[in-house]
């Protein structure tokens, strides 16, 4: 099948989004500029014109209440943030606003918007540009929230998410933008709520969200050569939920990792855990774990980051502990290593 | 701090016979803005009936909120009428309009329905928002009046929003927000100018400039030389100021900014002094708190928007006693009829709670 880039999937699915219905447009600061949102944006301008494909003042707050206004009188806007830690400023009107309309004026008006935003990591992104904020968007009702991993939902998912009639927050990774993968060409949907089945297993579900799904899937590579065959689950869609399928896989399993981009405290990973314990405590043979970041704003120096972000080889010990499994196996391997750590592959050079 | 403190303290700014030194009170004069055709008999008897009406219901909810029944915060507009129906008057049905916590005046000005009002006050299945919003919630789509929420600011982007969309598709229609002058202390308020103005949007900025956030006075919010006009002509917009009580100004000012806004001329700030006459919230005077004058209150109630017109429309022998009376007796009766159609409905039912937390 055709590869793809994530990056290129996400602008294939806005092209598609925009050709299919005329009333959906993009904004975001940079959207029409050389750089196009990592490649995501580009070429849209000139395709749709600057009524449709716009750049916008430095105003997130305003901005999101004009897209909210817009989307209550019929049109479709897309929203982008090239860091979700720049969304924040528009929290008041994303949860005060866009995530109640439909309710407190009992179910009259709908909100159809979709907020992208990018979450950093690595070459000294810091404190301020690397924050992995789903919890939060997923705490308040009204929202969905979204963290596609490969190219193929990322299409499908931002497709879904632009028909849907709520607003939903679209969570991509920048370790994501530049990785192939298989996409099909026109228009389809991956539905926003299901979980999906990444690498079955039988002995561990590893239930992983954006960028750690694939941390996830090395370790269960790893795990493998140890005997042990873990279920990955891509979550997907962390609002709402898909926690059936992840209950089925560890009533299966008995065991459950919850890998995570973000803060342990109050994160979608102590969600899943606590429901998962609700309902399947019995099934479970070993307590649950959590693999996230440490509870610490992001450092920017590659000496620190190396400590911070956790990866495939935290999966595994946290395996191995539950597992107890033998230390060759939760040793460090070299090819598990990359050089600083602060890049996905050797292939990035800063910045980025 | 003593009373007549706080009377120095905001009659420097503005004062109720419409002379403070303040700029709120000088009308610019703009070409088309100060020299509109004099307004017809009905379209005078029209306005009257509408600051009537607006004043009546909330005087009504005044009386009947002691008994406990409107189980929601009210913050009444007695006092403020002439800004809602003089700006709402230039209005069509299909032109969308926004407010804000107190926004009783400008729903009923722009056509809201009024059983669909009382219900959601009292709470019932039928109210406009189906007894999800409240008093601070209300929404009559039909009547475009796309709704009104408590976060001070927040309805501002959204007007601007909703006059993005007229842009885009072309369709003619005007985009107002109603908001009081402590928003005009936001900065979500000055990126919707200047988002406004960038895209020459047909939007209507509505500052209904009372003095008052609550108990705290304009002179502990904003330094004595803020000019709200000049702030918005900073950005480009084009900026009015008038007399908030007198209906003929808040008339012709708005008629000026909505044509132009139709036209194609952009956006325009207006911005209106007028006074509360209650609390902040709820149905009672409050000036025995102390954070005002009794002086200050009198003076702007000798300029009582309603009264002040009712008595010019007599002089001019545009109304006269029966007239006042049969409209009287007509708006009690809309008001009883209203009332207990809110009564006699339900409740919402149990699985209204967790319906419309997601649309389909």
């Amino acid at each position: 099948m055709r590869q793809l880039t994530y990056a290129q999937a996400i602008r294939e699915a806005t092209d598609l989004c925009m050709e299919d219905n005329p009333r959906v447009y993009v904004i975001g600061e940079g959207v029409p500029d050389p750089k196009g949102i990592f490649g995501t944006t580009l070429g849209l301008q000139s395709k749709y014109g600057p009524e449709r494909v716009m750049d916008m003042p430095l105003s997130e707050a305003a901005m999101t209440g004009v897209i909210i206004g817009s989307a209550l009188t019929g049109w479709r806007p897309i929203l982008t943030h090239q860091r979700s830690d720049f969304a924040v400023i528009s929290m008041n009107q994303i949860v005060n606003d866009a995530a109640k309309w439909h309710y407190m004026f009992g179910g009259q008006a709908t909100v159809p918007i979709v907020i992208r935003m990018v979450v950093g990591r690595g070459w000294g992104q810091g404190a301020q540009h690397a924050q992995s904020l789903q919890a939060w968007f997923a705490h308040v009702p009204g929202l969905k929230v979204v963290m596609p991993v490969t190219p193929h939902d990322a299409k499908g998912l931002l497709i879904a998410s632009v028909e849907d009639n709520n607003p939903v927050v679209f969570i991509e990774h920048r370790w994501l933008h530049q990785i192939h993968g298989d996409v099909p060409e026109g228009m389809y949907r991956v539905p926003l709520g299901e979980a999906r089945i990444a690498r079955p297993g039988r002995d561990l579900t590893i239930a992983a969200m954006s960028y750690m799904t694939l941390e996830a899937l090395r370790a269960a590579e790893r795990l493998s050569s140890a005997g042990v065959e873990a279920e990955v689950i891509d979550i997907r869609t962390l609002k709402p939920l898909d926690i059936d399928l992840i209950v089925d896989s560890v009533r299966r399993t008995g065991r459950l990792i919850a890998a995570d981009t973000s803060w342990r405290t109050a994160s979608m990973s102590s969600e899943i855990v606590a429901r998962v314990v609700e309902e399947a405590f019995t099934a479970l043979k070993a307590p649950p774990r959590i693999v996230a970041l440490p509870d610490s704003p992001s450092p920017s120096s590659p000496g620190l980051a190396r400590y911070y972000y956790p990866r495939a080889i935290d999966i595994v010990r946290a395996a191995g502990g539950m597992l107890h499994l033998s230390e060759e196996i939760v040793d460090e391997p070299e090819d598990l290593e990359p050089t600083l750590l602060d890049v996905p592959d050797r292939s990035f050079t800063g910045p980025f | 701090m003593a009373a007549d403190d706080n009377a120095d303290r905001t009659q420097g700014r503005l004062r109720a016979d419409g002379q403070g030194a303040s700029p709120v009170t000088s009308v610019k004069p703009r070409p088309g803005a100060t020299s509109s055709e004099p307004l017809g008999a009905e379209e005078l008897k029209r306005l009257y009936a509408a600051m009537l009406r607006i004043r009546t219901v909330e005087e009504w909810i005044a009386e009947h909120y002691p008994e406990q029944e409107m189980r929601c915060p009210v913050h009444l507009s007695i006092g403020q009428e002439a800004v809602a129906v003089g700006v709402c008057a230039g209005l069509g049905r299909q032109d969308h309009v926004l407010s804000a916590h107190r926004s009783h005046a400008h729903y009923l000005a722009k056509g809201g329905d009024l059983k669909a009002f009382f219900a959601e006050l009292y709470g019932r299945a039928t109210g406009c928002a189906s007894g999800k919003g409240g008093s601070m919630h209300l929404i009559d789509l039909a009547a475009g009046f796309l709704g009104a929420v408590p976060i001070v600011g927040n309805t501002i982007p959204i007007a601007v929003g909703a006059a993005f969309s007229s842009r885009l598709g072309r369709d003619g229609r005007v985009a107002v927000v109603f908001f009081g002058e402590g928003t005009t202390e936001a900065g979500v308020y000055l990126e919707s100018l200047n988002f406004a103005k960038l895209w020459n949007l047909p939007v209507v900025f509505v500052c209904e400039n009372n003095l008052y956030s609550v108990y705290s006075p304009i002179d502990v919010r904003q330094p004595q030389d803020r000019d709200n006009a000049a702030i918005a002509r900073g950005h480009g917009v084009e900026s009015l100021t008038g007399h908030g009580n007198d209906v003929l100004t808040t008339r012709r000012l708005a008629g000026y900014a909505i044509q132009k806004a139709r036209e194609g001329g952009g956006p325009t700030f207006l911005e209106f002094s007028t006074y509360r006459w209650r609390e902040h919230c709820g149905p009672y005077y409050d000036n025995d708190l102390g954070y005002r004058t009794e002086r200050e209150f009198q003076e702007w109630k000798a300029k009582d928007p309603l009264r002040q017109f009712e008595h010019q429309l007599r002089q001019d022998g545009q109304i006269d006693d029966a007239y006042v009376a049969r409209l009287t007796a007509e708006l009690t009766a809309e008001i009883d009829e209203a009332v207990a159609f809110a009564k006699a409905s339900p409740w919402p039912g149990r699985d209204l709670l967790t319906a419309h937390v997601y649309a389909r």
